[in-house]
């Protein structure tokens, strides 16, 4: 039926024209939805690029674009130098003339077959034993050859996430969109299949778009990460420039920023690389050591603290390189999974994570007396959201 | 008076032929309307609903005009075969197999949009035509809905009474269904006869339905296993 131009290349083969790249750049409005756009322009090399954003930032209508399943207003997407889409010069392939491998959130498989016919089916442009010869090395190259015969309704989560991979692989997408695919695992399983996948990508050097709202997802992988909000690119860059020194609010959010809290600059030391800024809060205020930023004294600026970044202390530390060291009165300890999160009650409320042996050997327990440690470089500022 | 086993020949004949035309012609118009993004789609969804609420003899004098000798359909009909449709097993097709549209249409249209957009997407980005996601995809997860379609229009056709009047007449063993029949026998005062008739009727039409619904159970149990 369809007689797919790309060569196809066995499973586990070195592709000769790897590195592709895709370039994209869409702008989309919908009907009815006056506030939101998607309006973005990028590059994608070979390898993992991270779309992190909350839900409704324009990731999935990207990737729908991309895919062809949604028309875009206007721009160019190419992949290589395969032009799929480009409102200039009116090329608008079909979806399925694109090569383009999308596993979606719910992974749609066919619910009335078979792992393997489930696998094989995007495979219709081969003869027979070709097919069923790449069909079982594929469910051998994801683990799942043992559940061929098993309808997919029948086995579990991760099994069925295998399989939706597995489909989409098979046949050889020149670009792969990957919708928060992994996003109901847990995470043993998770890293496994995304081990695979990174092995199978290591042959076959094709950009993959890959949709997450985890943290952890985005170190795990990401070679580049955009961060979307509003169907905008808000930052763009490695997982560690673009999660680590948030400047906007909005992305420290994202980055999981437990602890965001109104500051104002008290002192500037330029010669230390440091500054004071002033935390007010419901109980009054403290002052904190935090890195130099552009800005004099008076300016307001917000800090942010991740929760597992802050030391917990029963009595006050002594001798310690910390700089800031906080009285406060701990007001809930809340079991999460084996993950301790204590509120503090200082001059703000600040959330402490810690462990649950650290809780049993500290003895903590609410209306307990401790001190906060929080090293100067944990202080990330950043400016407010407009 | 016993009853009339000819007219339930032909009555089955009918619905069968009416049910295996609707089946070809209903599947893309049940396909169009679950897909069709056209703004005036509704247009088309009420013209095919129509025959639901046409009383059956409206629908059965246009449907008579149509096949008559003064209509395009009809000169072209007495031009091929001599004569026209009108009063003949193949006009009582056509006039039934409007008059049962809407019973194929609408169930085959609401399973073909009951089916996840996302294996329509997923089928289409490895590579399927549409036809191939039709048959593979959408057809085999509508089956339900198929059966259902196919069935209502059978037993639709089997009860009609004012199409087929007004189209076919009261021809033994040519037009003359079960339901022409019963009539003639009360107009004629055969009230055992008739009651003999009407029952079967009744019988055969709820052994139907009694089939569609059993196999409707049986698919939304296979469902649910989801």
């Amino acid at each position: 039926m369809n007689a797919h131009p790309a060569v196809h290349n066995g499973v586990g083969a070195v592709n000769p024209a790897a590195e592709t790249r895709l370039g994209c750049r869409i702008q989309k409005r919908f009907a009815g939805q006056q506030n939101f756009a998607v309006d973005v322009a990028f590059e994608a090399a070979a390898g993992f690029t991270i779309l992190f954003g909350a839900s409704g930032a324009g990731k999935t209508t990207l990737l729908d674009c991309v895919a062809g399943l949604t028309r875009p207003d206007d721009g160019r997407i190419a992949i290589g130098d395969r032009a799929v889409f480009d409102s200039s010069s009116g090329v608008n392939l079909p979806v399925a003339d694109r090569h383009v491998g999308y596993v979606f959130q719910n992974l749609a498989l066919f619910p009335h077959m078979t792992a393997e016919q489930n696998v094989s089916y995007g495979l219709n442009h081969l003869r027979s034993d070709a097919r069923r010869q790449r069909t079982t090395a594929m469910l051998q190259a994801f683990r799942i050859a043992h559940l061929s015969g098993r309808n997919v309704r029948d086995i579990s989560g991760g099994e069925r996430q295998r399989v939706a991979l597995a489909r989409t692989l098979v046949t050889d997408p020149q670009l792969l969109l990957l919708d928060e695919p992994l996003a109901a695992l847990d995470s043993p399983t998770k890293s496994h299949i995304i081990d695979d996948l990174q092995q199978w990508n290591r042959t076959q050097g094709i950009p993959i778009l890959y949709v997450t709202h985890s943290r952890d997802e985005v170190f795990a992988l990401g070679e580049s990460v955009i961060v979307l909000e509003a169907g905008r690119i808000l930052r763009q860059g490695t997982p560690h420039e673009v999660m680590t020194a948030p400047l906007q609010e909005t992305v420290a959010q994202l980055a999981g920023f437990e602890n965001i809290f109104d500051a104002v600059v008290e002192a500037v030391s330029p010669d230390r690389g440091t500054m004071t800024c002033r935390l007010s809060g419901d109980g009054g205020s403290t002052s904190i050591e935090t890195p130099l930023v552009r800005g004099g004294v008076g300016t307001a600026f917000r800090v942010g603290i991740r929760a597992g970044d802050i030391l917990l202390a029963t009595a006050l530390p002594r001798a310690l390189s910390a700089r800031n060291i906080i009285p406060g009165r701990i007001v809930s300890l809340d079991q999460r999974d084996v993950m301790i999160s204590a509120r503090v009650q200082c001059a703000v409320e600040m959330e402490v994570h810690l462990t649950l042996a650290a809780r049993d050997s500290l003895q903590l327990e609410v209306g307990r007396e401790v001190w906060l440690v929080i090293k100067t470089h944990s202080c990330h500022l950043m400016q407010r959201a407009t | 008076m016993a009853i009339d086993w000819q007219t339930f020949w032909l009555t089955l004949q009918l619905a069968f032929a009416v049910s295996v035309l609707l089946l070809l012609l209903g599947l893309p118009i049940a396909y169009w309307i679950a897909f069709s993004s056209w703004r005036w789609k509704f247009l088309v969804q009420a013209i095919v609903a129509l025959p639901l609420v046409l009383p059956p003899t409206v629908l059965g004098f246009y449907v008579l005009v149509a096949l008559g000798p003064r209509s395009p359909l009809g000169r072209w009909s007495i031009s091929l075969t001599g004569h026209t449709l009108a009063f003949t097993f193949s006009g009582l097709v056509i006039g039934s197999v409007i008059y049962s549209l809407p019973f194929a249409v609408q169930p085959f249209a609401a399973s073909f949009a009951g089916v996840d957009r996302k294996l329509i997407a997923a089928s289409a980005t490895l590579g399927a035509s549409s036809v191939r996601t039709f048959f593979r995809v959408i057809a085999p997860l509508s089956v339900p809905g198929l059966v259902t379609g196919a069935a209502l229009s059978f037993a639709h056709t089997m009860g009609e009474f004012g199409v087929v009047l007004m189209v076919g007449g009261n021809i033994p063993g040519v037009t003359r269904t079960v339901s022409i029949d019963i009539y003639d026998r009360v107009q004629a005062a055969d009230y055992a006869g008739a009651n003999q008739t009407a029952l079967a009727l009744l019988i055969l039409c709820f052994v139907l339905l009694m089939i569609v619904y059993g196999f409707h159970r049986k698919a939304s149990v296979l469902n649910s296993v989801q």
